[in-house]
C-alpha cells in the first residue's frame, strides 16, 4: 500500500514539472492526469480513484490520523500543482448521535481536513467546507462497519 | 391562522366537583364520558357535529386519560339542550360525565354550545358557546376537547396545537426531507417545503405564526423563517458560518441559536427586531440545542466542555453557567417545559438511546421511552406530554423507520402521530391564539 503511494506521489510531482498533458513514465499512475481544462468530473474521477477521496474518524473525534495524513498529503500535493479549482471538504458523522451535535462535529472535522491541508501549502481562499451531520451517510448498514465508513471526509471539486 | 370568538358563562351550579382525575399518578383508568345527541339546526349541521364530536372524542381518548361510550345505549340520548339529562338512567351505565351540545349553522358561522355534566353529582361542570366560521370545525372540536380535559383533570389541554416536523422518505444514502405541518391529532397535513434542499429541526415561534428550520439552499447550510400565513421565508441574519438549531424566546422576540465556524460551534442569540446579536458562549468546543426557559430569564443547552455532551443551564443577566446532568453517558437536545418544571433531554448510554426528564437543577433524572435510536423530545402545551421521534432494531442489521412518537410524562399511554411517509424532528406549538 505504501510502496504504491510512494510511486504515485513521486509520478505527481514528475508530471508536476511537465507543462504537457502527455502522461510520463510507468510509475505515473494510470487515468487522466488532472490538467487545467479538465472537467470537473474528470478531475473529481482522478481525485477518487487515484488519490483517495475521503478519510476517516474514530467516534466523537475529530482529529487527522497517520493514514489520513499520509492521503491528505497525496490531497495537498495534486492541490497545490493543479490550480484553477476549488474543493469542498463535507464533514459527515455516524448515526450513532443526536442531530445538531453531528452537524457540529461535521463541521470540526471538515474544519480539521482544510486546516491541515492549508498547512500543507493549499490556498485556503480554494477550500470551502460543509457539515452533513448524520444525513448524508455512505453505508446503509446499521453495523459498526457501516458506522466507520460514515464517519468521515469527504474532498470535492468545486467550479472554479 | 382563523380566529375563534368565544364567551364563557358558567350557570351558578355547586363548584365542588366529584369528577376528577390527577395525571400526575401514572397509570390511571380511563374515565368514561359519554356524548348525548347534539341538538341541531338541519341536516348539515348534524353533519358538522358528528365529526366534531368524532375529533373531541379521538383527542380524549387518545390522551389515555378518558373513554368514550359507545352510541348504542339502550334509553333515549336526545334531549333538548337546555334540559337536565335524567342521571338515574345514566348511572346504570358507567359514564362519569355526560357531554351535550347544541349546533345553529348560519350562512357560513357556527355557532356552538356545549356543557359537561357530572353524572355522579348531578351538576353542571362548564358551559360554554363558541363561534367561528363554518370551515374551522375542527379548532372548535380541539377547543371544547381543551375545556373538558381542564375540567376534569385541573390541569390546561394541549389538543388545540399543531406539530411542525421533517417528512422523510428515499434511500438513507440520499434522503429528502420536507418540512411538513399536522394538528395534533394527524390531521391537515400540509407540506411546507418540496424536499429540494434537505430541511431540519424546524421549531414554531410562539403565536404560532413562524418557522424557523434549517435550509440547505444555499451554500451555507443556514437557519431560515418561513411564515405559516403567507408562505414566504426569509434566511436569519447574515453569519460568516454555518446557523442552526434555532429556538425562539417565549415573548418572540428573540431567537437563540448555533453558528458553528473554524471547527467551533458557540451559542447566540439575535434580537429579531434590531437584528443585533449576540454571542452567549464562549467555550472552543461544542455547544449547541439550546432551549429557553418559559420565564425567558434563563437557557439551557447541550455542552461538550467537560469532554463529552452534558447539559447545562445559563443565567441568561449573569451569564452564569451551570452544569445540570450528572449521570453516566451522554445528554443531548435538552428542552425546557413549559410549565417550567422539567426539561426534557436525550440520553446516550452503552449504545442505547433514551428520552429522560430531569428537574431543572439536575435532580430525580426519569427515563421515560427508550429505544435503538430516539431523540428530539418536544413538549406539549401543557408540559404533561412529550413527542419525538424514534427507530427500532428490527434485526441484527435493519432498523424501521423513523416515527413521531408521542408519550405522556409519566412514561405512560405511548402512541403514534400517523404521517404520511416516515417522520423526524418534531416541534409542537403552543395553545393556538
Amino acid at each position: 500500500m505504501n510502496k504504491n503511494y510512494l510511486a504515485l506521489l513521486s509520478g505527481l510531482f514528475l508530471l508536476a514539472s511537465c507543462e504537457t498533458t502527455s502522461l510520463g513514465g510507468d510509475s505515473a499512475p494510470t487515468g487522466s492526469y488532472a490538467a487545467p481544462g479538465s472537467s470537473t468530473a474528470d478531475l473529481q474521477s482522478y481525485l477518487q480513484k487515484e488519490i483517495g477521496d475521503r478519510v476517516y474518524f474514530e467516534t466523537n473525534k475529530h482529529n487527522i490520523n497517520a493514514s489520513s495524513a499520509f492521503k491528505l498529503e497525496a490531497q495537498a500535493n495534486w492541490l497545490k500543482s493543479t490550480p484553477g479549482f476549488t474543493i469542498i471538504l463535507e464533514g459527515h458523522c455516524d448515526e450513532r448521535g443526536t442531530r445538531e451535535y453531528n452537524l457540529a462535529l461535521g463541521e470540526r472535522r471538515s474544519n480539521s481536513v482544510k486546516e491541515f491541508l492549508v498547512s500543507l501549502g493549499v490556498d485556503a481562499g480554494r477550500i470551502q467546507t460543509i457539515s452533513y451531520g448524520k444525513e448524508r451517510p455512505a453505508a446503509d448498514g446499521s453495523t459498526s462497519e457501516s458506522w466507520a465508513e460514515n464517519r468521515r471526509s469527504v474532498t470535492v471539486v468545486g467550479s472554479e | 391562522m382563523k380566529k375563534l370568538i368565544f364567551f364563557l358563562f358558567l350557570l351558578p351550579f355547586s363548584v365542588f366537583a366529584e369528577l376528577r382525575i390527577d395525571i400526575t399518578q401514572g397509570n390511571t383508568d380511563p374515565i368514561p364520558l359519554a356524548f348525548l345527541e347534539f341538538n341541531t339546526s338541519n341536516d348539515k349541521a348534524k353533519e358538522i357535529s358528528l365529526k366534531i364530536k368524532k375529533v373531541i372524542s379521538n383527542n380524549l381518548q387518545r390522551s389515555g386519560l378518558f373513554s368514550l361510550l359507545p352510541k348504542k345505549l339502550f334509553f333515549d340520548t336526545t334531549i333538548p339542550f337546555e334540559e337536565k339529562p335524567i342521571f338515574s338512567d345514566w348511572k346504570i351505565t358507567t359514564a362519569q360525565g355526560l357531554v351535550h351540545g347544541k349546533l345553529i349553522l348560519s350562512r357560513d358561522r357556527l355557532n356552538i354550545e356545549f356543557r359537561l355534566w357530572d353524572v355522579l353529582s348531578q351538576n353542571q361542570m362548564v358551559a360554554q358557546k363558541l363561534t367561528t366560521e363554518k370551515n374551522n370545525w375542527r379548532r372548535i372540536a380541539h377547543v371544547i376537547s381543551d375545556i373538558i380535559y381542564q375540567r376534569i383533570t385541573g390541569e390546561s389541554g394541549y389538543f388545540d396545537s399543531r406539530i411542525v416536523y421533517i417528512s422523510e422518505s428515499g434511500p438513507k444514502s440520499n434522503r429528502k426531507k420536507r418540512l411538513a405541518i399536522i394538528d395534533q391529532d394527524g390531521a391537515n397535513h400540509k407540506f411546507l417545503t418540496d424536499g429540494t434542499y434537505l430541511a431540519l429541526t424546524p421549531r414554531f415561534s410562539p403565536a404560532a405564526q413562524e418557522i424557523a428550520y434549517l435550509s440547505y439552499n444555499r451554500r451555507i447550510p443556514r437557519i431560515f423563517l418561513l411564515d405559516l400565513n403567507t408562505g414566504n421565508q426569509k434566511v436569519l441574519g447574515d453569519f460568516p458560518g454555518m446557523t442552526f438549531s434555532p429556538r425562539y424566546s417565549p415573548d418572540g422576540n428573540k431567537l437563540v441559536m448555533s453558528l458553528a465556524r473554524n471547527g467551533n460551534t458557540d451559542i447566540y442569540e439575535m434580537n429579531l427586531k434590531s437584528l443585533k446579536i449576540k454571542r452567549l458562549t464562549f467555550y472552543d468546543g461544542i455547544d449547541t440545542a439550546p432551549s429557553y426557559s418559559p420565564d425567558g430569564d434563563f437557557i439551557t443547552f447541550e455542552s461538550d466542555r467537560s469532554g463529552s455532551q452534558k447539559i447545562y443551564v445559563m443565567n441568561l443577566k449573569t451569564k452564569k453557567v451551570q452544569r445540570i446532568s450528572f449521570g453516566k453517558g451522554k445528554y443531548a437536545t435538552p428542552v425546557w417545559s413549559p410549565r417550567g418544571d422539567l426539561i426534557a433531554f436525550t440520553k446516550l448510554l452503552n449504545g442505547e438511546f433514551y428520552i429522560g426528564v430531569m428537574y431543572t437543577d439536575g435532580k430525580g433524572e426519569r427515563v421515560v421511552y427508550k429505544s435503538y435510536l430516539v431523540e428530539g423530545p418536544t413538549w406539549a402545551p401543557n408540559g404533561r406530554v412529550l413527542a419525538f421521534y424514534s427507530q427500532y432494531k428490527i434485526k441484527k442489521n435493519k432498523i424501521s423507520k423513523p416515527k413521531i412518537k408521542i408519550i405522556d410524562v409519566t412514561g405512560n399511554n405511548l402512541r403514534e402521530i400517523i404521517t404520511p411517509s416516515d417522520a423526524s424532528d418534531p416541534a409542537w406549538s403552543g395553545l393556538l391564539p
